[in-house]
């Protein structure tokens, strides 16, 4: 579904992210893990195209996105992306946060989008939230409510960019049910996170990250109980 | 007894024969009831508040589209820069540093004297001036408005298929204009104030009344300090406003 070819990002002359190829699979769930300045937010950022790519190409369902004349607004419908700080619009209801896209990309008719809206309020259990503003929610369903406005372009593929970092420890939890929940229902997810039960429980595939590199990928039980690398093995027995 | 009749007794007697009040009513009567001068001020006040009201207006439309180029070309993403946008930066740039970077009252003058030196309509001249000044320092505050808005919110748009512009005027705008509503209005009111200068070049603003009356009286003090009264006013009015203003937009945040 997503296939990565040599990518590399470089900042300035800080170099991210060294030469990785990956593949992620229709229903898959990948879920990427490492230590901070790994580069695996960058390689969740690239994949969308939030970051240029210095080098390499990116294919997502056939189509190079890395190509210039790729419309990418077209790509991004379909990708759906969380991010760490929810980036909720302060400006609209959460309604309009939610029907926003649909509408304006012309995927769905308002009345439509509405009633979309309030199928997935519905799901996440937020429906008397509708007509209040973010500030007045708790993070833990501010970070619902963003997974459910990505939802509702209806994408083929969810990126989460540590969903669940900036929430306090009492919230992770209704956040990580939704996922799981997502997670049954079969959309390919590709995970960044520092929860490492939710990538045990939930990922297909882990990938280790460190300088830039996919240092290791297996599966949960795997890497977590016989991971191969010293460099996994110091980073797991740090965050166990 | 009226005030046309005690000014004509009074002005009848020789000067150093009278006490500290009779000269303070003689010259406050030249200065603004004499040969009917108030309506001077308000003709004079009537031409200040229109110049900054059209270059107020000039001032915007030339700050909202810098600010839509330099934000537009700062914004695109490596690798897909625009040529024509860099030249567009570029003269937006020039624009912004020269203004800023030269007094007001040079830039006056030279469009006085050299651009429009044949031109005698000097209000005009001067309202042109203070709207291409006034653009450049708007043009800067809706470029922080924007920039202050954070990152996260265009990544949020984008990642949502929205195109640049969509994001921009349903996301970014919105956002930005708190921030950018009060700077504005103390953008306005240096504006009226500086109306003022636009009387070296000839423009017959309320100073330019003022200093008519002075070159009729010879009196100079309840000139100035009426028409440094009146600029006073006004700005306390609008300051009020602003602060109606502000407190409406602070009543709307609901991050």
């Amino acid at each position: 579904m997503i296939d990565v070819k040599h990518l590399s990002k470089s900042f300035g002359d800080h170099e991210v992210l060294k030469d990785i190829s990956e593949h992620i699979y229709p229903g898959e769930k990948v879920v990427v893990i490492g230590p901070s300045g790994s580069g695996k937010s960058t390689f969740l950022r690239c994949l969308n195209l939030l970051e240029n790519p210095t080098a390499g190409t990116i294919t997502f369902e056939g189509v190079d996105i890395t190509d210039p004349k790729t419309d990418i607004n077209k790509m991004r419908q379909r990708m759906g992306m969380v991010f760490q700080h929810f980036n909720l619009f302060p400006n609209m209801t959460i309604r309009k946060n939610i029907t926003l896209a649909p509408v304006q990309t012309g995927l769905m008719k308002q009345a439509e989008a509405d009633e979309e809206a309030m199928r997935l309020l519905k799901v996440v259990d937020l429906v008397d939230k509708a007509d209040a503003y973010p500030n007045q929610l708790s993070g833990g369903q501010k970070q619902r409510i963003a997974i459910v406005r990505a939802l509702a372009m209806k994408p083929k593929v969810m990126l989460f960019d540590e969903p669940t970092s900036a929430l306090d420890p009492e919230m992770v939890g209704e956040v990580l049910d939704v996922m799981k929940q997502l997670a049954e229902d079969g959309m390919t997810m590709v995970v960044v996170t520092h929860e490492m039960g939710f990538a045990r429980e939930v990922g297909d595939r882990v990938l280790f990250m460190a300088d830039g590199r996919i240092v290791e990928q297996n599966t949960p039980a795997e890497i977590f109980n016989n991971p191969q690398e010293e460099r996994t093995r110091s980073f797991l027995a740090k965050v166990l | 007894m009226d005030l046309t009749s005690t000014f004509e007794a009074l002005s009848a007697l020789p000067a150093q024969d009278l006490t500290f009040w009779q000269d303070f009513f003689l010259k406050f009567y030249r200065a603004f009831l004499e040969a009917d001068r108030w309506q001077q001020y308000i003709q004079g006040v009537g031409t200040t508040l229109l110049v900054t009201a059209m270059a107020l207006v000039l001032g915007i439309v030339l700050g909202i589209l810098v600010a839509m180029i330099r934000t537009a070309h700062d914004q695109q993403r490596p690798g897909h820069k625009n040529p024509v946008l860099f030249i567009l930066n570029l003269i937006c740039k020039i624009y912004v540093t020269v203004i800023r970077g030269t007094p007001m009252m040079v830039q006056l003058l030279i469009m006085a004297m050299l651009i429009f030196a044949n031109s005698r309509n000097f209000t005009m001249v001067g309202t042109l001036t203070l709207g291409i000044n006034s653009g450049a320092y708007v043009a800067e505050i809706i470029r922080g408005g924007l920039m202050s808005v954070d990152k996260g919110q265009m990544e949020a748009g984008r990642s949502l298929g929205l195109n640049y512009f969509q994001t921009m005027r349903f996301i970014i705008i919105p956002q930005a204009i708190k921030a950018i509503l009060p700077a504005l209005g103390n953008e306005f009111i240096v504006l009226l104030k500086d109306t003022s200068l636009i009387t070296v070049i000839g423009g017959k603003e309320l100073l330019y009344a003022a200093r008519g009356v002075m070159n009729r009286t010879y009196e100079q003090m309840f000139p100035l300090l009426g028409t440094a009264a009146i600029y006073l006013v006004l700005v306390m009015i609008f300051t009020w406003l602003l602060g109606i203003l502000e407190r409406r937009l602070r009543q709307g945040d609901r991050r």
